[in-house]
């Protein structure tokens, strides 16, 4: 049973680190930020152009 | 589990693959069933990466766990961060997974299964798991250097240039065949226009929604906008029936291409938030689930391969392309086998976020090999159509004749038996009008996919809808890839143009923004336009000047691999990179000699204009004698830049061995892990 848990745990944290959901809470605890509108702009803000460069493969 | 015990079970998955393998290779006459390609692949899969991997591992590359990387020395908690392997192994394969690893094999289908499979396999496990691996590593020991930064270090400053052009000149054509295989998949298909059409304002929908209602809950509004794109599916269907929507959403090609056209360029202007990021987001969430459902829907429903292993058209005479098995099967697949592209993932962001050094076995080697069984999927789905079935959607109607009785007289004398009725009821039963002369590889994918999952679950009845989720599925991460890649090469644009004139390189200058975007879409749509023109379909000249181009860039890759493995005193090892380097060498080569100076009109770009300009001259001749000469210059231009490039790795290889040359690598120095103290 644990290590069902555990899988689903790993798998969920791939599914959020994909999404980018863990940098977005990666960047409110560094920032000392709660989410908002606001906070999630200037995450976007900041994230946006390392993001944007990234190729995608074909 | 003993010793002996581990031996007998290798033993015994060595044996089962070399069966299954045989079976693949040798077995003529009656259909086999795609499991044998389950288990071939299975077996080599699991072998390749035990011993071959491992031998890397541990003699060419000497992976040390005690050495500190990037994401430990550099952590930033935003492009360095020490990440959870699993983690960064779903990174890299969600990065590296594209439209590639389905087309290509579906396009090489038309030699039979087994070349593409061989190809596939060995390619893979020999090759593209190796590039990916030990480019990787090389890029952690770097501080993540990207490959033209390590190409310029290595080689010198010829590599670096090079590599820059290379990729530049990929993602213009990868851009234009991308956007072309959309534009056969759609048009005058009323369904899977109104489909792909509702994604835009659905994307829009969950921009908004991550913005203002719900911000960062990219998990929550990726399942929202699946369950909106599965209600524009079945509307689709009433769209394709109501009257009026359907002549709005019958769009013919040049249409449906200059609409590809102005997305791309709002899609690269408008800000990420707002249309690329959610569409990012939303493709990545259908591609993991739909790959998954694909896996599960083969393996229960194990579909028998009605292509023969292999057909007459290994002599080169083929409809969906034309060249001979040598060298063409091998630039045909490229991400299911090895991709140049794959360098630049390898070498982008994945290196900053693993935590050990011998992580990058299972997220370089692994993640490679589950590509190469998306390939693998790819080649059963489109042999378990009736090979008169996968002609008639593939072969275009300058070869195979305009009318759907010229179509299917033509192919059944080639021995491939299909009639107008069955390509009529097919069309039918997937709420097409009809399926001939789809060339580009997505709707045989789509037809063959569709036919696996109604099988699996729904019945004839769902077909429609199955065939239209698999079309959704392939143009949204195509037209993801198009938009991302269109801003990718206006950022290599813009950094280039900065050493010019210092505010073109600002990427938040609209000027700049705009003119970049222009450009970009413009070359990029030249030769979607070109394609779209073309009377052998455009899939003939473009999707082999991409496969050179791809191919042409994992030679670099591998030169900068073999540098390396040179200079840091591992001469006697450099095989395992310097065999697939040779091998790529030959097949690239071979195949642009082929497509600029074989005097078939079919296959040489040249041949075709003096063909052309033979011919009676009109306006629309003579652009096409143009644009045969420009594929031939592209072609042209990027073997003499690669062949400098491996003339300066060769003279860099000879200098180090004669002990004349610079052994200087350029690796960050070593600094012993926190990683391990803290565990110990």
């Amino acid at each position: 049973m644990r290590s069902i848990i555990t899988v689903l745990r790993i798998m969920l944290a791939t599914l959020r680190e994909i999404f980018d959901e863990a940098a977005y809470a990666r960047f409110l605890s560094r920032s000392k930020l709660a989410s908002s509108a606001k906070a999630y702009a200037a995450f976007r803000h900041e994230f946006e152009e390392a993001k944007t460069r990234r190729p995608k493969c074909c | 589990m003993n010793k002996t015990g581990k031996v007998f079970l290798w033993a015994a998955v060595a044996v089962l693959g070399a069966i299954a393998v045989a079976v693949v290779a040798v077995h003529r006459g009656e259909p086999i069933n795609a499991l044998w390609l389950v288990a071939a692949a299975t077996c080599c899969y699991a072998l390749g990466y035990r011993f071959y991997s491992r031998f890397i591992a541990t003699k060419v590359l000497a992976l040390d766990a005690l050495r500190a990387t990037p994401a430990e020395r550099l952590e930033n908690g935003r492009d360095f961060l020490v990440t959870n392997k699993w983690v960064v192994f779903g990174h890299h394969f969600a990065a590296i997974a594209g439209p590639g690893p389905l087309v290509g094999p579906v396009l090489a289908a038309q030699f039979g299964y087994l070349p593409g499979t061989l190809w596939v396999l060995a390619g893979a496990v020999f090759a593209g798991c190796v590039q990916d691996f030990v480019i990787l590593l090389f890029s952690v020991r770097r501080d993540g250097k990207s490959l033209t930064e390590m190409a310029k270090e290595e080689i010198g400053r010829v590599g670096g240039i090079v590599a820059y052009a290379a990729v530049i000149a990929i993602l213009v054509i990868l851009l234009a065949v991308a956007a072309l295989i959309v534009v056969n998949a759609l048009k005058d298909s009323p369904w899977g226009t109104f489909t792909i059409a509702m994604t835009i304002p659905i994307a829009l929908l969950m921009g908004l929604y991550l913005r203002r209602v719900r911000p960062g809950k990219v998990l929550e509004v990726s399942v929202l906008g699946f369950i909106l794109v599965l209600l524009a599916i079945w509307g689709g269907q009433w769209a394709s029936q109501n009257p009026t929507m359907a002549q709005i959403f019958t769009l013919r090609a040049p249409t449906l291409a200059l609409l590809i056209i102005v997305y791309g360029f709002a899609a690269s202007a408008v800000p990420v938030w707002l249309l690329l990021a959610p569409r990012d987001y939303l493709s990545t969430f259908v591609k993991l689930g739909t790959i998954g459902l694909l896996a599960i829907g083969i393996v229960a429903l194990h579909p028998t391969l009605h292509m023969p292993a292999l057909t007459r058209f290994i002599d080169g005479t083929g409809p969906v392309f034309a060249g001979k098995i040598f060298p063409f099967a091998f630039i045909t697949i490229a991400c299911g086998a090895i991709s140049g592209f794959h360098s630049l993932i390898s070498s982008g962001t994945t290196p900053k976020l693993i935590a050990r050094e011998t992580e990058t076995r299972m997220v370089g080697y692994g993640a490679m090999m589950c590509e190469s069984a998306v390939a693998v999927m790819a080649i059963i789905a489109a042999c378990s159509m009736q090979p008169g079935v996968y002609f008639a959607i593939n072969s275009p109607a300058g070869v195979v004749g305009q009318s759907a009785a010229a179509a299917t007289a033509t192919i059944s004398n080639w021995g491939f038996a299909v009639t107008p009725a069955d390509m009529q009821a097919l069309a039918r039963a997937v709420g097409e009008q009809t399926l001939f002369n789809r060339t580009g590889g997505a709707p045989a994918f789509a037809v063959g996919m569709a036919r696996i999952f109604s099988q699996s679950l729904g019945g004839d009845r769902v077909m429609a809808l199955w065939y239209h989720f698999a079309v959704m599925f392939e143009a949204l991460f195509i037209l993801t890839v198009l938009d991302a890649g269109t801003r990718v090469a206006r950022f290599m644009i813009q950094d280039a143009l900065g050493h010019i004139y210092k505010p073109l390189g600002r990427t938040s200058w609209y000027p700049s923004i705009l003119a970049t975007s222009a450009l970009i879409v413009a070359t990029w749509g030249y030769f979607l336009w070109q394609g779209v023109k073309d009377p052998l379909g455009g899939i003939n000249s473009l999707w082999p000047l991409f496969g050179i181009a791809n191919q042409l860039l994992a030679t670099v890759a591998l030169c900068v691999a073999t540098t390396i493995i040179v200079k840091t005193h591992r001469a006697k090892y450099a095989a395992v990179t310097l065999v697939p380097l040779a091998w790529l060498v030959a097949a690239t080569f071979t195949a642009s000699w082929h497509k600029v100076f074989d005097p078939s009109p079919r296959i040489g770009f040249l041949a075709q204009a003096n063909v052309l300009a033979a011919g009676p001259a009109t306006t629309a001749s003579a652009k096409l004698i143009f644009n045969n000469r420009l594929d031939a210059a592209v072609t042209a231009l990027l073997v003499v830049m690669v062949a400098l490039v491996l003339i300066e790795s060769g003279r860099q290889w000879i200098g180090v061995l004669r002990g004349r040359g610079d052994i200087r690598v350029k690796e960050s120095p070593f600094v012993m892990t926190r990683l391990a103290q803290e565990q110990r």
